[in-house]
């Protein structure tokens, strides 16, 4: 299943597109939160590979992804744990780029594409340096998604909606990822700038946590990424049914500004 | 716009989030503008005479050198303000930080000579400065805590990871990204995005360019061997910056468990490519080391490049040895190393009357910075 031609298909029936985060490994059943949060309404999932350094990341994911560490997750131990698992919405793995680098291109593509996932996120890999990543990634049919910040200037946004595949990622604060009680102004500056440059799914991320937040993006964004309001209740202890239920809460949230 | 790439060799780059890449960017061209402007070199040079103290001497050890067999001529970079070679690079960065019209300046430190020198830079130049520090680091540095704070830097003590230089980089990182329109990331070595390996190494040459003229005028000549300690490797790239281009062999010396020429493999961290200690998956590894300052499981992209080419050669020692040779230089020359030059020191002292620094070599090395920071956590080895 390709990410970009699905979330066009879903955005032309006149869906709000939502996106949760599972980190990989989080805990025994996180396949089950992933589950439930297709089940909640997700129309594609972001499942983060844990890194040692996730320096671009607040607390709740930091605190994620040293809970995943800390039970022996690996990419490999994601990647198998997806294989067979029959999510049935597309899967975009999240990571940094030296997991990528160490692995190697053409081998961490085909172990994406392998268990399933058909898109990637390397928030690090910015637009020079990443050129190489997206020409392999495309070989073994990984889409390579792109993100803009507040501050990319439009030169650079024009760049980055071109070679994006699969949606343009807008940071929607400057800032690590992490729940906010108010949105940023930000947020819907940067959507509209987007969606002025490009006809690609534009999905914002970070600060963004309740339905109401995400309805307010979606009014200017074609959908929403949800990490941290998720993972904290997770690392709570939270089951994979009440996770699966705050999704259904943000799909609410999204469908109430549908248009049709 | 620039004129250098931010490649060296295979290594270097910039890989940062976007949001990151207009400050770089920034930097970059307030760096390359200013590198070249004779006001802002006259103004540096003006305030590393009159305020640094430069040029730091180039001190004969004439006990030492005759145990060892060998004319050692220390760098003395403990004799600057504040202490360390730090200063050189954060005076810098402070000019460059008032050019770029920034009120707020942050940093990392391990061991705690590069938070001081920010502080002092920041309460010199009238900035806001708030320094991170891995929690490790807080309670073995504890006089550099201090010292940033009489000096009114905010110290941030920093809880992930493995509470030290590494850890303390990721939330100065992430500071950054949240401030970067009102603040400058002073980092303290040759590590990071370009610009800064490269603009680091320029601040940092004037040791080597310094201590190049210096031994020149002491030895007729240029020295055998020239030798500084590795961290993320800025007193080194000075050092070495000076001495390149001469027949002087260059030795770089890392501590043992913080190795990453030694025993690390290509990756990327904290915004370049370079050599890293980490695990086959790619997870950063933790380094151990007794000097906070050598405690970074990365290098510098330029030293790894230096390593591919051959044009320095790295090694390693041990946290015991550096202590024995903290004790020496005190004993037989009256001064007191930090524990960060005193590796390159305790290679000099294994290496002597070897093949590696045969009797009567003239050997110049880098006294990074004075050690009275490392002062409690040496008698409590007692
Ligand atoms: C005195 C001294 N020397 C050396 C270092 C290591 O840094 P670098 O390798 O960048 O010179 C430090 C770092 O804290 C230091 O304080």
């Amino acid at each position: 299943m390709q990410l970009e031609a699905r979330l066009r298909e879903l955005r032309s029936q006149g869906r709000k597109l939502l996106v949760p985060y599972v980190t990989g490994g989080i805990r025994d059943d996180w396949v089950d939160i992933a589950r439930a949060m297709v089940d909640g309404g997700a129309d594609a999932l972001e499942i983060g590979i844990p890194f040692s350094d996730p320096a671009m990341d607040g607390p709740t994911i930091q605190e994620a992804s040293a809970v995943a560490l800390a039970r022996g997750t690996t990419p490999a131990s994601v990647f198998a744990d997806l294989r067979g698992a029959d999510l049935g919405v597309p899967l975009v793995a999240m990571t940094y780029y030296n997991l990528v680098f160490r692995a190697g291109h053409q081998r961490f593509a085909e172990a994406l594409a392998s268990s399933g996932i058909c898109a990637a996120i390397v928030p690090d890999l910015c637009l020079e340096e990443s050129r190489e990543w997206e020409a392999e990634a495309a070989q073994a049919n990984i889409e390579t998604v792109l993100l803009a910040a507040p501050v990319t200037p439009d030169d650079r946004m024009a760049a980055i909606c071109e070679r994006s595949r699969g949606f343009v990622y807008g940071v929607g604060l400057m800032g690590v990822t992490g729940a906010r009680p108010e949105l940023a102004a930000s947020t819907a500056e940067l959507a509209t700038r987007l969606k002025a440059h490009t006809d690609r799914p534009v999905l914002m991320g970070f600060g963004i946590s309740t339905p109401d937040q995400a309805a307010e993006v979606a009014a200017s964004a074609d959908g929403v990424i949800v990490a941290s309001a998720l993972m904290r209740p997770v690392l709570d202890g939270a089951s994979s049914e009440s996770v699966g239920a705050l999704v259904q809460q943000l799909r609410s949230g999204l469908d109430q500004t549908t248009t049709g | 716009m620039s004129e250098h790439s931010g490649r060296f060799g295979d290594f270097g780059g910039r890989y940062v989030p976007e949001a990151l890449v207009p400050a770089c960017a920034e930097l970059e061209k307030a760096f390359s503008e200013a590198w070249q402007a004779p006001e802002f070199r006259a103004e540096l040079d003006g305030l590393l005479r009159t305020y640094a103290g430069r040029p730091t001497e180039l001190t004969e050890c004439p006990r030492l050198s005759e145990e060892l067999g060998i004319r050692l001529l220390l760098k003395r970079e403990d004799l600057t303000h504040t202490g360390s070679h730090k200063i050189n690079n954060v005076l810098g960065q402070a000019l460059l930080t008032r050019t770029m019209g920034k009120p707020r300046f942050i940093a990392e430190t391990g061991a705690g000579q590069h938070g001081v020198a920010a502080a002092t830079a920041a309460a010199r130049f009238g900035l806001e400065c708030v320094v991170y520090m891995g929690e490790v680091d807080v309670e073995r540095q504890e006089l550099n805590v201090f010292r940033m704070r009489l000096l009114g830097a905010e110290v941030r003590p920093v809880s992930s990871g493995s509470r030290t230089l590494k850890d303390a980089i990721n939330e100065a990182l992430r500071d950054w990204v949240a401030s970067v329109e009102s603040t400058h990331y002073c980092i303290g070595s040759v590590v990071g995005p370009h610009p800064y390996p490269w603009m680091v190494r320029e601040l940092q040459r004037v040791v080597g360019d310094e201590a190049r003229g210096q031994a020149r005028d002491l030895l007729g000549g240029d020295p055998d061997v020239v030798v500084a300690c590795v961290g993320g490797g800025s007193n080194a790239a000075g050092t070495f910056a000076g001495f390149l281009d001469t027949d002087a062999r260059l030795v770089g010396v890392e501590a043992e468990g913080g190795a990453a020429v030694g025993r690390g493999v290509p990756g990327v961290v904290h915004g370049s490519k370079s050599l890293l200690l980490q695990d086959e998956e790619g997870q950063i590894a933790e380094a151990h080391s007794i000097s906070a300052g050598l405690d970074y499981p990365g290098v510098g992209p330029e030293h790894a490049h230096w390593a591919a080419s051959d044009a320095v050669r790295y090694v390693s020692v041990g946290d015991d040895a550096v202590v024995s040779a903290v004790r020496r230089l005190a004993r037989t020359e009256g001064i007191l190393a930090a524990l960060e030059p005193a590796h390159a020191l305790a290679w000099i002292i294994a290496a002597s009357g070897t093949d590696e620094l045969p009797a009567g070599s003239t050997v110049v090395m880098t006294l990074s910075g004075r050690g009275d920071k490392d002062v409690a956590h040496l008698i409590g080895l007692e």
